[in-house]
Order: structure tokens, then C-alpha cells, then sequence
């Protein structure tokens, strides 16, 4: 059997709320909340923190799923708003994830529906792989994109069902539709999508929807009442909402979109409300997944006895729950919709390619070095012991999922940053080791000495079109709630 | 394997410094013209009487061109040299270690920095490629970082702290109101220091050293020649300089309430003088202070105060123009300005004025000591070079 062995989301940790876009401008906005992406995030991070939460909440660890059998897993990402072209942005996920050589990177087209398109194809191929989904949805200004789209990540980790690789969910059927017709679009550079009047699309897609339903449900020879948990997505929110009606669910089994609290994040939606799904439901519960993105796809499936041992280590509610304001002012100039007059400082300049190429355990990896002889550990690694001086006697210290301590921290309103003031602290990871490093998913005043933080992968900056990114450190916050409890 | 020093081997003998200023009028080669011409001048000679030359700089020029070029200096040894904020203490080491070695008969140190050409707020290093992980906070930031640590260690309040740090800005402004060299003359309450606007952690803008252009040179010569330029020398005592390995930014016992790599320096140079009570022994310092909070806890470093009390030395008064040991009598690098290769030499030219008796009479301190001392620093806690001078007019 092959399915779903793990699933996480990744909601970023502000939120708009959708009523300052009126308060603003007078029109646009409505009601509840849409996730925003910190200005040092990318669809890449997203997916790498969605992707380490996905690994960390398999029962069986980290290295049973990254050598499951001979063959290492492979990372796939799928996103509508690449941080490259050309270059693979999987990579990244590999090296951060801290994955063989022999493990394989893939990125997958750019359009929404290639989210859906990816997650099908591990789940009909081999090996295990880790199928990252993020999205960072802009919109004009007033528009319905910028109130009803938000930024998320997903990351689904799927495999044959083994000891080190549990499957949680097995596909139970699946039908897919498709049919060409213009509805929303984006040239290649532009940031914010068209859309041709959404009557058009609206009929186009509950008809699709409903028949595609209709023909997954025959396959797995179940009626509208056999479904336990189901969800629409879709970046089309009449579209949506009437598929909703059509479905003939059970009362009550129609789930939680998100579309309130995260809005609607793209590619990443699908698989993030499944993962809330998913961490909501008990063994033997059917699940429905429903996708509107140029045609209707439904996936249909089975829990099993294992998803009662998973543990998320991440919960969707609890993210959902956590989040932080950002007002509208700061929204704008985060998405570049506004631009602030910068510090008068020099903006840094690009990486150095050849530099990073030897650095990535480190950069991408957050792997410092440890001295075997007097147990000091290096961050960043260095062959000489600051320690008893030994040379090239260090074994690898990796702290990327160390939690750490605030020894001390400054708030820098000089230094460049995309989004001033700069807050810094110098840490103490738990296994050892102190590093100076930059706060992120923080106000100024929310620090303090004695502080948990934990790392999380970013973007520090980007020159040249080269993007920095690098790890940065940030609170610790304990789950609001106990939403992660099974309903 | 020790420090010897030079002791008594090489003298100063002249000495030039410009104004620290915004020079919106003058560019770098002016600037290093004027003050060589000064030194020059101070010490009776001629540049073709001078074998060799080093030139601190840390990025307004590259190579012994630099300095060669404006001066017009043909068939000379002319050297660029670069050691962050301490470049123009590394100026003067060099050459007074190549007169002590005997290798020339002459040399010339020259510190000049054009700093405000660039553009930006605050000092920048140029960037060299890197991997993308280095961090880059401000100067200001890192140094901040020392306010906070050094209350909770002395059990110091925050407001109370907040005010010993006015105080040294208001001390080192109101030696600089007095100065006709300095970039700042104005004199600066403490309560307009801790109104400033912030610039990182607890410190605003008036904590912060001021950004100017400037040069300084020095003539150096051996001891036994020094009366052949001057009648008032001053002697070497001590050079000292540790550059840090960096370890304190990962070592987690490392508390950001002192500067190991300064207390080492000055212990070494207290060695090589012969110094016992620095606090009793010397005329005046001139230390680094870029930040209010760097002159606080260098007050410690330097022996001047024991650990954990100079902040209420500061509230008494002791390193004030007419205190026990006045710190920063020419305005320090909070209102004299930093141009960063030149500052080092800058702090030497406030002992030649005070030694020598030679400074304006509202600024020339009253005092039979006869040894100073300077200290300079480059880098951030964690993260230091660190340079220290003693310098007298007697030998022995």
C-alpha cells in the first residue's frame, strides 16, 4: 500500500486583517484575516519549514524516512510563485533538509494546478517523496486577490507503506477533469493575476466540480454520506462555494477552509487544508479533497490505524491560532506594493556563488562544527579549535532543530534591512554552542534575555537577483489552544 | 617568547592633525597633505629627510600610492596598512618598530581617513564576497548589546545606567566644546544624550562617536636622536595590540561586560612601561569611545576602575577634565570625530599637545605626570583588535 505517511502546513505568522484594506482605501478588504508571508520569506522557506515539520511529525525520525529502503527520498516543489526560474528551487529544500546527494530535487511547473498534478504523481510513482507545496499570493491594491488570497506552505511526505514509513491515508479514488478555458492568469514577471469576469468561470466549474465528484465517489463506491471530512479549494471563491453546496456531504463534514483566518494560498491550499484535515481525523475516516484549478480534481482518502499514533508536531489550528497583526501600512510595503525610504546605509551586496558552494552544510543546513577533544562547538564551523587549538577534529554540529536560549539582544534601527529595524540576539542552543543572530516573526519589544527561540530557514536579502538565505532565530510560542487534539 | 616593547628607543618628534570635520571641501590627498606638512614642520625636517613611510587607511585608498602619490614621495618605502579602527595605531607601530630595528633613521606615520565621501550614515566596510551568512548589524548595535549585560551583571538600573552614559557623552562633548580641532563644539547636557533619537538598543544617536574626515602624522625618530629635532620628545614607552580570535561571538561564558582583548593589550603595555597605577601614574587617556557604553566598560579594562565600579567613578567625576585621571580631554572620538585611519594618531597628538604643555591654555590640563596613554580598538565584543600606547617625556 502507498499513501500519505506525514503532512504539515506552514501559515506564516502575520496576519491582515481585511478590514484595514478598507479602513485604507475606503473599499476592498471584508471580513476576517488573510496569512502574510514575512518579508524574509519565499515559497522555498515556506516549504522548507512546512517540509520539516512534515518529517519531524513521522513517529519512525527523520533518517528512517531519508534511507527508507536503498533509495534516499526525493523533495519535490510545486509553486505558482517560484524564487527562481531556471534554477531548481528543490535544491534548496534538499540542502536545507540536509538530504544526499543521491536524493533527487525537483521543481514543478508554475501554474496552480500543478500543485494538485505533483502530489498525484507520488502518489502513483515509487521511493518515498517529500511533495512541498507554497504559494505567496499577491493582488492589487483593493482587489479580491489581496483580501482573499493569503501565503501558506504544505509539505506531504508519501511512500510504500513499510515499519520506518507508516501510511496515515491511502488514496481511495481519485477523478480528474479538464477542459481549456481563460480564467486567471499571469505573465511570467507579473505579480498579481487576471482574472476575466468570474460569471464566466463560475457555471464552467460547478459543473466540472460536480461531475468530477460524482465520478470519484462511483469509484470508490461510496455516496455523499460516506465522506467524513471534506473541503473545496480553489482560487475562485463563488466557483468554491458552489461546489460546496453540491457536494452532499454529511452536515457537519464539510471542514474548515481556512479561507477565513489564511485565505486562499494557491498552490499550497489543497495540501495544507488536508493536512488539517488529516490532523483532525481518527482511523477509517474517508477524506475528500476537492481542487478548482483550471478543471476539478477529487481525491478521496482513507485514514488508517496509524494516524492515531502521528503526532503533528505542527498543527494547522495551532498556527492558525498564533498569529501576530500586521497592519496594512507594512503589508504594502512588504509586497512592494509601497516603498519606504530605506536607512541610509549600503544594501549588501550579492552572495557570492563559489563562496556559498562551499558553505552549505552551514548556510543551508544551520550545521556548525563540534570538537571532538574538548566538546566545543563551532558556530560557523572552523577546522582550528577555539578550544585547545586541535586541528581538523571536529565532527558535525547541526543546531538547525536545537531550541536556544536569548543570552542578550539589541534592536538595530541603523542597519540595512528590507523591513528596519533590524533585532538581533546572541543565542545559546540547548546542545551547545552560542551564535549572534537575527530575530524574525518578532516586534522590537517582543525580546527578552532568558528567551526560547527556535531556527527557521529565510531569506536575508536579495542582490543581483541572487536571494540570501540563511537561518534566523525566532520565538518559541507555545500553542495557543488545544486545537491539536483530534475532534 | 614574551613582549619586550621598546621602551626609551624611539621618540616622537612631530606631529600634525588636521580638524576632524565634515571636509566637503577637501579631499582625501588634502587631507593627508595638511597634516604631514604639520608633522613636518613640527619636527624641523623634510619629507626627503624621512627614509620610510606606513599609511593607515581602512578603505579610503589602497596601497603605499596612496599616501606616496599626494606627497610626491619618490624612491621610498611607503606602506598601506589596514587593522579596522586601530589602522592608524598600526601606522605608528610600524614605524616606530622599524626605527627601533635600526633599519631606518627616519620614519613617518601617517593616519588619514574620508569617510564622509560615501554617502551613508554611520562607518561601512566594503564588502569582500562572502557566503551570505555573515551578519550585518551596525557597529552601534553590537556595542549596545554591552548596556544591558554590564546593569544585570553590577546590578546597575536601567535609568541609572542610562545616566552614566549621558555623562560620559556629555564629559567627552564638553572637552571637544573646548577644541578648535574637533568636529562637534558644542557642549551636550546628558539629558539632550538620553533624549536623542535611537539608534540601537538603548543608545541614541548622541552615544554614538561622531563621523568626520580627517588625518594625523607623527615623525619618529631613535631615542638618542630625539634632541637633534626637539627639546620635549616623547618617548615610547609601550606598544602593545592582540587581535582577537573571535571566539567570544560562540563562546557562551563570554557576557558582553568587558573587552578581553583590551585587558590584554593594556596589561602588556603596563609591562612594558613599567606601569603599576595607571590611574595614579598617567596625565590623561585617550581611549575608544565609539559608544558611551565601550568607554564605560574600558574604564575597567585599562585598570582605571576595579570591575563592576566604573560606572560610579563616572557619576564621581574621576575621569573629568579636572578628575583623578581625565579620559578623552581633546573630545574623544564622541565629538573629535573618527575618521578611522587617522584616529589612532589623533589620540597620540592630544598626549604631544598635553605632555608638552602646548595645548590652549582653557584646555591645557595642570599636571606634573609625565606618561599618557592611548587606546584604540577596530571590531565588536566577541570580536576585537585592540592597540595600547603609554608615551612620556622622561626617560627611565
Amino acid at each position: 500500500m502507498r499513501g500519505i505517511v506525514s503532512i504539515a502546513g506552514y501559515v506564516p505568522y502575520r496576519r491582515l486583517e481585511r478590514s484595514s484594506v478598507t479602513d485604507f482605501f475606503g473599499k476592498g478588504g471584508g471580513a476576517g484575516t488573510r496569512a502574510v508571508a514575512g518579508f524574509d520569506e519565499d515559497t522555498t522557506t515556506m516549504a522548507v519549514e512546512a517540509g520539516r515539520a512534515a518529517l519531524d511529525s513521522c513517529p519512525t525520525g527523520r533518517s528512517s524516512v531519508f534511507f527508507p529502503g536503498d533509495e534516499p527520498m526525493a523533495v519535490w516543489l510545486s509553486t505558482a510563485s517560484p524564487a527562481y526560474l531556471d534554477k531548481t528551487n528543490a535544491t534548496v529544500l534538499h540542502a536545507a533538509l540536509g538530504l544526499p546527494e543521491e536524493a533527487s530535487a525537483y521543481d514543478f511547473g508554475g501554474a496552480l494546478r500543478s500543485a494538485t498534478g505533483v502530489l498525484n504523481a507520488a502518489l502513483d510513482g515509487r521511493g518515498t517523496v517529500l511533495v512541498t507545496v507554497a504559494d505567496r499570493r499577491d493582488g492589487l491594491p483593493t482587489s479580491v486577490d489581496e483580501q482573499a488570497a493569503g501565503d501558506a506552505a504544505a509539505a506531504v511526505l508519501v511512500a510504500d507503506d513499510g515499519p520506518g514509513t507508516p501510511v496515515i491515508a491511502e488514496p481511495l479514488a481519485r477523478a480528474s477533469l479538464t477542459t481549456e478555458l481563460l480564467e486567471r492568469w499571469r505573465a511570467p514577471g507579473e505579480a498579481c493575476s487576471s482574472v476575466w469576469e468570474e460569471r464566466l468561470a463560475e457555471g464552467w466549474y460547478a459543473a466540472l466540480g460536480q461531475r468530477a465528484w460524482e465520478r470519484a465517489l462511483a469509484a470508490a463506491g461510496i455516496d455523499g454520506g460516506g465522506i467524513d471530512r471534506a473541503a473545496v479549494v480553489g482560487m475562485h471563491g463563488r466557483a468554491v462555494a458552489a461546489v460546496r453546496r453540491s457536494l452532499g456531504v454529511r452536515p457537519g463534514a464539510l471542514a474548515d477552509d481556512l479561507t477565513a483566518t489564511v485565505g486562499q494560498s494557491g498552490s499550497a491550499h489543497g495540501a495544507l487544508v488536508l493536512a488539517s484535515l488529516l490532523e483532525q481525523a481518527e482511523p477509517g475516516e474517508t477524506i475528500a479533497l476537492v481542487s478548482l484549478a483550471d478543471g476539478a480534481d477529487v481525491a478521496l482518502f482513507r485514514t488508517t490505524a496509524a494516524v492515531a499514533v502521528w503526532r503533528p508536531v505542527a498543527p494547522v489550528a495551532d498556527q492558525v491560532a498564533s498569529g501576530a497583526p500586521i497592519d496594512y501600512a507594512r503589508f504594502l510595503a512588504w509586497r512592494g506594493m509601497v516603498t519606504p525610504e530605506p536607512p541610509r546605509r549600503p544594501q549588501p551586496a550579492r552572495v557570492s556563488s563559489a563562496a556559498a558552494s562551499r558553505s552549505v552544510p552551514w548556510k543551508y543546513g544551520f550545521v556548525g562544527t563540534r570538537d571532538r577533544s574538548s566538546g566545543m562547538v563551532h558556530l560557523p564551523p572552523a577546522r582550528v579549535s577555539a578550544s585547545g587549538g586541535t586541528v581538523d577534529d571536529m565532527e558535525p554540529a547541526p543546531r538547525a532543530d536545537d531550541l536556544a536560549t536569548v543570552a542578550t539582544f539589541t534592536v538595530d534601527r541603523l542597519a540595512y534591512s528590507p523591513s528596519p529595524p533590524v533585532v538581533f540576539a546572541v543565542v545559546d542552543f540547548d546542545g551547545g554552542g552560542r551564535f549572534p543572530v537575527e530575530l524574525t516573526d518578532v516586534d522590537p519589544d517582543g525580546v527578552a534575555i532568558g528567551q526560547r527561540v527556535r531556527m527557521t530557514f529565510r531569506r536575508l536579502y536579495s542582490a543581483e537577483g541572487i536571494h540570501d538565505y540563511f537561518w534566523k532565530a525566532t520565538p518559541v510560542r507555545s500553542a495557543p489552544s488545544a486545537a491539536a487534539t483530534r475532534s | 617568547m614574551a613582549s619586550h616593547g621598546i621602551k626609551d628607543r624611539v621618540a616622537i618628534v612631530g606631529m600634525g592633525c588636521t580638524r576632524f570635520a565634515e571636509h566637503w571641501d577637501k579631499g582625501l590627498d588634502d587631507l593627508i597633505v595638511d597634516a604631514a606638512t604639520d608633522a613636518l614642520e613640527s619636527a624641523g625636517t623634510t619629507k626627503e629627510d624621512v627614509d620610510a613611510y606606513w599609511l593607515g587607511t581602512a578603505q579610503s585608498g589602497m596601497s603605499g600610492i596612496t599616501l606616496a602619490r599626494p606627497l610626491q614621495l619618490t624612491g621610498k618605502p611607503v606602506t598601506r596598512v589596514e587593522n579596522y579602527c586601530t589602522t592608524g595605531s598600526e601606522a605608528l607601530r610600524a614605524a616606530a618598530y622599524a626605527v627601533a630595528s635600526g633599519a631606518y633613521d627616519v620614519a613617518m606615520a601617517v593616519g588619514a581617513e574620508k569617510v564622509k565621501d560615501a554617502g551613508y550614515q554611520g562607518l561601512n566596510a566594503f564588502p569582500v564576497p562572502g557566503d551570505g551568512t555573515a551578519r550585518t548589524l551596525t557597529a552601534a548595535a553590537m556595542f549596545s548589546m554591552v548596556a544591558p549585560a554590564y546593569a544585570k551583571r553590577y546590578g546597575v538600573g536601567e535609568d541609572e545606567l542610562r545616566e552614566v552614559l549621558a555623562r560620559i557623552a556629555a564629559k567627552n562633548h564638553a572637552n571637544g566644546a573646548l577644541n578648535p580641532r574637533a568636529q562637534f563644539r558644542k557642549p551636550v547636557s546628558p539629558e539632550a544624550v538620553c533624549a536623542s533619537p535611537r539608534v540601537a538598543g538603548t543608545l541614541g544617536v548622541l552615544d554614538c562617536a561622531g563621523v568626520a574626515d580627517g588625518a594625523a602624522a607623527a615623525v619618529v625618530v631613535r631615542a638618542e636622536d630625539a634632541h637633534r629635532f626637539t627639546d620635549r620628545p616623547l618617548y615610547v614607552k609601550a606598544l602593545s595590540f592582540v587581535a582577537g580570535s573571535g571566539s567570544g561571538l560562540m563562546d557562551a561564558d563570554y557576557d558582553y561586560t568587558w573587552f578581553p582583548e583590551c585587558a590584554t593589550a593594556a596589561a602588556d603595555a603596563y609591562a612594558q612601561a613599567g606601569i603599576i597605577e595607571p590611574r595614579r601614574q598617567l596625565a590623561l587617556a585617550e581611549v575608544h569611545d565609539c559608544f558611551t557604553p565601550t568607554e564605560l566598560v574600558l574604564m575597567e579594562d585599562l585598570c582605571f576602575a576595579e570591575r563592576g565600579t566604573a560606572w560610579q567613578e563616572v557619576l564621581g567625576g574621576t575621569f573629568e577634565r579636572d578628575g583623578e585621571l581625565p579620559v578623552n580631554t581633546d573630545g574623544g572620538l564622541k565629538s573629535f570625530g573618527h575618521p578611522v585611519g587617522a584616529s589612532g594618531l589623533r589620540m597620540l597628538f592630544e598626549a604631544w599637545l598635553q605632555l608638552r604643555h602646548e595645548a590652549p591654555a582653557e584646555r591645557q590640563l595642570d599636571t606634573d605626570r609625565t606618561l599618557a596613554l592611548t587606546h584604540n580598538l577596530g571590531g565588536y565584543p566577541g570580536e576585537m583588535v585592540s592597540f595600547v600606547s603609554v608615551v612620556g617625556t622622561e626617560l627611565g
